[in-house]
């Protein structure tokens, strides 16, 4: 028996917000999160630009034991999932007693590294390092920790797939509960913001250097764009079969309808239109829906100019002409393993609030964006059924498509 | 180092590094309960040990240990050493 997937958590630790309240109304006001960075022209960066996000004070909630295996990913998807877990009505008493399970994304821990590395440096004696920091290390550190404090007790592994993370690790999420194999998953995203993080992405040239406000840098679709702006935080969205859900009584913010997924195999960094085409109309047949039922189009364009001109073709050859496109990227910036999970909360936080959030910067299309619908301001709107994409260096590529919640 | 000093210094670090009340820690109080040190503890107890006196103790010089007081002969024994 196949069962209902239902979300019935969401959490965001964003640079346009650090809770949903605040970011619902940067989405609404087109309030970029993007910063000039100092620190990094001094590093050697080539752009300065970033989305910034504060260093979280866990001590109020969190034991230093609990405390020290955590470095930025972690810090910042504890912080997008106590948010999302209250929201929900779940707290660590409940999931004790039942089984939940934990798939979140995240595809780097250079900060951690970094500071350990020069710790060993230093001390030339690796019994000095502390015992914290093989927690901060690996990649799997966002599940590590959240699924101690939580004592989860479900699936527990981390989903490394570049920019496309946190949107797979919802699709895995809702695969294991499509199947009855798991009852409720915490998924999610989290991205670290540090100069260590993003210096060999900047090292590609891909990053924008234009010379003007920050806010103004990530300009994804627009003719004029020259780049992608860095950024960071974490997103939480608990998922849950809806025979749970409606168990005890959880708030219920969409339903998880289809998952496409693809690799192009082919290029490791350059987009592919085929990889995106088939990502995308394989969400579709899997939801069993045609172009005419998806109201809006979260796009992944970063505002790179190969990049968003690849998907604008994808989204006309698969959904046409006429249904609302925007990437909220032209205010958050590029949250990369973080960006699949977030722009589904962006997106949850637009359907259940009748609006779509503006595409800023987006003054002049292209020969390839002009052939889709892009809403470059505030726009109210009724949202029943949305589709989120995320694609990924490696050829890796994910499509969400989220209904409006009907009994 | 005098052994008042050492019980002084000691004092200021561990209660800060383990997040215990300072009044706590008594020479005749078990040093494992007290700052409620499971295995992976004993390796950041060496780290705040070599930061703040500058000795390096193993993981085996605290199986005997069970007393603040035994810690503080230790304390004193490696830097009088």
């Amino acid at each position: 028996m196949e069962h209902r997937v239902v979300i019935t958590g969401i959490g965001a630790y964003s640079c346009l917000g650090e809770d949903l309240d605040t970011v619902l109304e940067s989405l609404r006001h087109g309030r970029s999160g993007v910063i000039y960075d100092e620190q990094r022209k001094d590093f050697g960066y080539r752009s300065c630009f970033t989305g910034m996000v504060a260093e979280p004070d866990l001590n109020p909630f969190l034991s230093r034991r609990q405390r020290i295996g955590m470095h930025q990913p972690a810090r910042f998807a504890f912080m997008s999932t106590k948010e999302a877990m209250e929201g929900s009505g779940l707290d660590a008493d409940f999931l004790d007693k039942t089984e939940t399970g934990i798939i979140f994304g995240n595809d780097s821990t250079a900060g951690a590294v970094v500071e350990t590395v020069d710790k060993v440096r230093a001390k030339k004696n690796t019994t000095l390092i502390g015992s914290g920091d093989i927690f901060q290390n690996m990649n799997s550190t966002v599940n590590m920790n959240l699924s101690t404090i939580y004592k989860l007790k479900g699936m527990n592994f981390t989903i490394s797939a570049a920019c496309a993370s946190g949107s797979h690790s919802i699709g895995m999420g809702y695969l294991l509960i499509k199947q009855g194999l798991q009852e409720r998953v915490v998924c999610g995203g989290a991205q670290e913001i540090n100069p260590y993080a993003m210096a060999s992405f900047d090292g590609l040239g891909t990053f924008s250097v234009r010379d003007a406000a920050p806010s103004m840098a990530s300009r994804p679709f627009d003719r004029d764009r020259d780049g992608l702006v860095p950024s960071g935080g974490a997103a939480t969205v608990i998922i849950e079969s809806l025979e749970s859900a409606l168990k005890r009584n959880a708030p219920i913010y969409g339903e998880i309808v289809g998952f496409g997924f693809s690799s192009n195999g082919d290029h490791i960094s350059n987009p592919n239109f085929d990889g995106q085409f088939r990502s995308l109309s394989m969400a579709l047949k899997q939801a069993n829906l045609t172009p005419k039922d998806i109201d809006y189009v979260n796009a992944h364009a970063t505002s790179t100019p190969i990049g968003d001109s690849t998907e604008a073709e994808a989204i006309f050859n698969v959904l046409g002409s006429k249904v609302p496109v925007s990437s909220t990227k032209s205010m958050t910036g590029h949250e990369c393993w973080m960006a699949g999970a977030s722009e589904v909360v962006y997106s949850l936080l637009m359907m259940n609030n009748d609006f779509i959030a503006p595409n800023i910067n987006f003054e002049n299309p292209d020969e390839h964006s002009e052939k889709i619908n892009i809403i470059p301001s505030y726009k109210e709107q009724n949202i029943d059924c949305f589709l989120s994409n995320s694609f990924g260096f490696g050829g890796t590529n994910s499509s969400l498509i989220i209904k409006k919640f009907k009994k | 180092m005098k052994r008042e000093d050492i019980i002084l210094t000691t004092k200021q670090f561990l209660s800060d590094e383990f997040e215990v009340d300072a009044a706590l820690i008594q020479p005749e109080n078990n040093l494992q309960q007290t700052l409620d040190l499971d295995s992976l503890d004993y390796v950041d107890l060496v780290v705040v040990i070599e930061e703040n006196l500058g000795i390096k103790p193993t993981a085996e010089d605290f199986k005997t240990i069970e007393t603040f007081n035994d810690f503080y002969d230790l304390v004193e024994q490696r830097l009088n050493a």
